[in-house]
């Protein structure tokens, strides 16, 4: 490596809860740490001994550290350090945070992915409560919200988030970059308990095939799933294929900024333009097996708007969508509710399957009516919902028992 | 520091005697009872004063002269023109040019405005400031540049002291958007108006001399008038009393964190669920963005209910106003307008109406308007396991803020204080407050982000949540995730000057702030 001095991570009026770092290595003369920082006088301490921790830990004993910090956190900090490091010394070490305990959770294969929230890989501040807004996923983006430039330290900041901060129960979702790219990004998550990877713009199941069999060569502890974005018009040819491309799959996601580009066309308000992509991505999900993800709305600002359109959404038979702001995850939520006359048919439809079951009888039936097995499983899903809303009481059997 | 030193009823340390007065520790809530007269200014007599009624004079300093400005004064004034006030500044220019030592300054409030007077501190034209002090002078204070010790105190514990005579004012100069030549005084009318300047009450009544300022002086009488020419001494013209931008925000706007959104829907929920949101109820929420977001949030609730609220109180902004307007409050009672909104409809509507803090906060009061608050918003910089609430001090030891109306406020039926749980890495939950501005038994719940805390002295309200979805932990639940989150920070090093006396309500110290450490 040539580089003599290296700098990573953010600084600036509205920065928080990151910090920058510029680092030197020098021959002899020990650790040089300048610190501004507005918690100086509270942390001055915890932050050297964080940034002397990290450098002693990739053998770097004499250097010049200056460090801008607007309350960064340690696990911020050390993701910090160790890519000024990586930008100087060739290492395979990596300087892992504590996994917290919290973290240690798997999710199911067909749990409700209605809100998702999107936050760039690279701004730490954003991340710190993205979980208590209760999201159903959260995903740390390594792809477009990341600079090229940036790709490197955002991979160590995700990382390090992944195993330091409370998810407080959301997914834990990563979406990593495009191709080969983000083959190389896999060794950056899946060793710290990611549930989700979010391929971008994936044109063939090969790929995903493919990813599959990396994720797996990391030794994953929990099931890593695989969500699938379609973002241009050969995709969505392909949509079908790319759905039932291998196990992993759980959902299909449509990214309409990119598709409507691809098709050299403007993306309007009300999708005119992404009707037919819609419902073909809608039924190719259907066909696998799978979920249906709608594409996000991009202006915070109108709620209506968003309504209107997590609506359209909900009746074409999408099972989610994208958030870009906390304020849009409670209106998606009650979008998605279950109305009460689908409670209510739900209710009906598991208290005949359990009285079916008790009575060792083969075949659910409501009045003189068959139930499948798999609308049985759709009830006990709206049940679950519905409690999930607060929108049906525990004993709600007392009222079905026929 | 050479004063005996004695322990208060929260167990703060404090010297028995400061700024040459002896002092008298905090006892406890409700345990203090002075006896004896109200202070008197000196007897005027109208044969004094010239029987036209104009007592408009050349300028501030000829005014200030006329006074009798000498060393060692207690100057008082009033904060209404916030952080666009052109004349508190002028009366230290013109004492520092006349070589007039050893003020003391008795601001309701000060703001960064008040900046240059930083060198007034420092060379000693200004020998303390009683009052509070914002973001440079606090510094300086912290850093021991003043002469004598600041002494804070709250809106309401300043109408006291001025009523029981713990501070007499020399001179009060007082701003006023709006006067006639006899000294009428009003803050709704004029290029600077301002809405109300109910602060400046006390210092009308009870200062020996009194100097009204205005740019708007209007034909006699000046109806209606907030402050009666019949205490005015000297009334002064000048060109521009304040910069009309920086004396009100135009709007004031609801938080778009969605984190703070989240605090503010939690506190919502929290006074419905516990019912402490009734018909009839009278509310007390600041112009912050949070506040204001519960503020919107409980509307919505009321008006989905059909509820109608009973007193909206405090600093008014455009959403108290949108309570008023839309029947979920039935009467505005306003001590400061903090918005353009609040400034249109105290002169339009007859439900908004002018109630100074002198009668809303006194405790020489008989009876108050804050004991009559049942939901009351407040915010904090520190809380500690205690429920010991810091306005004063930052976490690193630094004298920052006023403590404004939040003593007084803290004497509501339920008060809330929505905070997030810690800001860039400050824990605001911590063990122990940096210097107690309010004592526990008066805070009753903390809301964060990460959950509710409740006083365990409020068993009534844990137990109409016992079956709530809310957040609910206890408060060193809460303590312990910030310190998790964030690590354990230093605490700040003091030496043992004291460098400010914290007041309480009733004028005994409840904590004192020491000279930080270089």
């Amino acid at each position: 490596m040539t580089k003599k001095i290296a700098i990573a991570g953010n600084e600036g009026p509205k920065v928080r809860s990151d910090c920058r770092v510029e680092l030197e290595i020098h021959e002899s003369g020990g650790i040089q740490f300048e610190l501004k920082s507005k918690v100086k006088a509270l942390f001055f301490d915890n932050i050297k001994q964080k940034v002397t921790e990290v450098l002693a830990f990739f053998d770097i004993e004499h250097a010049r550290v200056d460090m801008l910090d607007a309350g960064a956190l340690d696990y911020i900090i050390a993701a910090r350090v160790e890519a000024a490091v990586k930008q100087l010394i060739d290492t395979d070490k990596e300087y892992l945070p504590e996994f917290i305990p919290e973290n240690k959770y798997s999710t199911e294969m067909d749990r409700f992915r209605f809100t998702r929230l999107y936050l760039p890989g690279n701004k730490p501040s954003m991340m710190l409560n993205a979980g208590l807004h209760s999201p159903d996923g959260v995903i740390l983006d390594l792809e477009d919200s990341v600079a090229p430039a940036r790709k490197p330290e955002a991979r160590i900041m995700v990382r390090n988030t992944l195993r330091a901060l409370n998810f407080y129960g959301a997914e834990r979702m990563v979406r990593i970059n495009q191709g080969e790219m983000g083959i190389e990004d896999l060794k950056f998550i899946i060793p710290h308990n990611v549930n989700l990877i979010l391929a971008p713009k994936v044109e063939s199941a090969e790929y995903l095939q493919r990813l599959e069999k990396e994720i797996q060569k990391l030794n994953p502890e929990h099931p890593v799933y695989l969500m699938p974005i379609i973002e241009s018009a050969l995709g969505i040819e392909k949509a079908f294929e790319i759905a039932s491309a291998c196990e992993s799959v759980v959902s299909l996601a449509i990214g309409l900024e990119d598709y409507t580009a691809d098709l050299g066309v403007q993306r309007t308000p009300d999708g005119t333009e992404s009707e037919w992509a819609r419902y073909r991505l809608v039924n190719a999900a259907k066909a696998a097996g799978v979920q249906p993800i709608d594409s996000v709305f991009s202006d915070v600002e109108d709620t209506e708007g968003l309504t209107r359109n997590v609506m359209n959404s909900k009746m074409l038979g999408f099972e989610g969508m994208g958030c870009i702001h906390p304020r849009q995850i409670p209106v998606i939520q009650s979008c998605f509710k279950p109305t009460e006359t689908e409670i209510d048919r739900a209710c009906k439809i598991t208290a005949a399957a359990e009285e079916a079951e008790e009575q060792g009888l083969g075949v659910v039936s409501l009045g003189s009516k068959m139930i499948d097995p798999p609308v049985v499983k759709r009830a006990l899903k709206t049940i679950d919902l519905a409690t999930k809303f607060n929108l049906i009481s525990k004993d709600w059997r007392k009222d079905y028992v026929s | 520091m050479s004063a005996k030193m004695i322990k208060n009823a929260v167990g703060r340390t404090i010297p028995e005697e400061i700024n040459g007065e002896k002092q008298v520790p905090f006892k406890g809530v409700g345990q203090h009872r002075p006896e004896g007269n109200k202070y008197g200014p000196p007897i005027p007599t109208c044969i004094d004063f010239p029987d036209d009624g104009n007592k408009v004079v050349d300028s501030l300093e000829t005014a200030l002269e006329k006074c009798g400005l000498k060393d060692g004064m207690t100057i008082s004034t009033h904060h209404h023109l916030r952080n666009g006030d052109l004349v508190n500044n002028e009366v230290f220019h013109i004492a520092k040019r006349k070589g007039v030592k050893d003020l003391v300054w008795f601001p309701s409030a000060s703001f960064p405005c008040n900046e240059p007077l930083v060198t007034y501190i420092e060379d000693g034209t200004i020998n303390r400031i009683e009052g509070s002090m914002n973001g440079p002078l606090g510094r300086a204070v912290s850093n021991g540049k003043m002469k004598g010790t600041a002494v804070l105190r709250s809106h309401g514990g300043r109408a006291q002291a001025i009523q029981d005579g713990e501070v007499k004012i020399d001179i009060a100069v007082l701003v006023a958007p709006s006067a006639d030549a006899f000294g009428n005084a009003s803050g709704d009318k004029g290029p600077s108006a301002c809405g109300v300047i109910g602060y400046a009450k006390p210092d009308a009544l009870y200062a020996d001399k009194v100097i009204i300022v205005t740019d708007n002086l209007v034909k006699f009488p000046n109806i209606p008038m907030e402050i009666e020419g019949n205490y005015v001494d000297h009334v002064v013209q000048v060109d521009k009393i304040g910069i009309p931008e920086k004396i009100i925000s135009g709007t004031t706007r609801i938080t778009k964190s969605p984190d703070r959104l989240m605090i503010a829907e939690l506190t919502a929920r929290f006074c419905e669920q516990t019912d402490i949101l009734h018909e009839g109820a009278n509310i007390q929420s600041g112009a912050g963005g949070t506040s204001l977001a519960i503020t919107d949030f409980l509307h919505k609730r009321m008006l989905a209910r059909g509820m109608k609220g009973n007193v909206g109180f405090g600093g008014t902004t455009k959403y108290l106003v949108k309570m008023l307007e839309e029947g979920t409050l039935d009467t505005l009672l306003d001590a400061q307008a903090f918005d353009l909104d609040a400034v249109r409809s105290i002169s339009e509507n007859e439900r908004h109406y002018q109630y100074p803090v002198f009668n809303a906060y006194n405790y020489h009061s008989k009876g108050n308007l804050n004991s009559m608050v049942d939901i009351m918003i407040l915010g904090a910089t520190e809380i500690d396991v205690n429920f010991n609430g810091n306005v004063v001090t930052h976490s690193d030891g630094y004298l920052l803020h006023g403590i404004g109306g939040w003593q007084n406020c803290l004497h509501s039926k339920t008060v809330i204080m929505p905070v997030p749980l810690f800001r860039d890495r400050i824990p605001v939950i911590v063990d122990e407050v940096t210097t107690v501005t309010g004592p526990g038994e008066l805070i009753d719940v903390v809301i964060t982000e990460r959950g509710i805390a409740i006083n365990p002295k409020r068993q009534d309200l844990i137990d109409k949540l016992k079956d709530s979805d809310l957040p609910l932990r206890t408060i060193e639940e809460l303590k312990e995730e910030a310190d998790k989150i964030c690590g354990k920070p230093k605490k700040p090093e003091f030496t043992d000057e004291v460098v400010a006396a914290i007041k309480w309500v009733d004028g005994t110290v409840i904590d004192v702030v020491r000279k930080l450490k270089q």
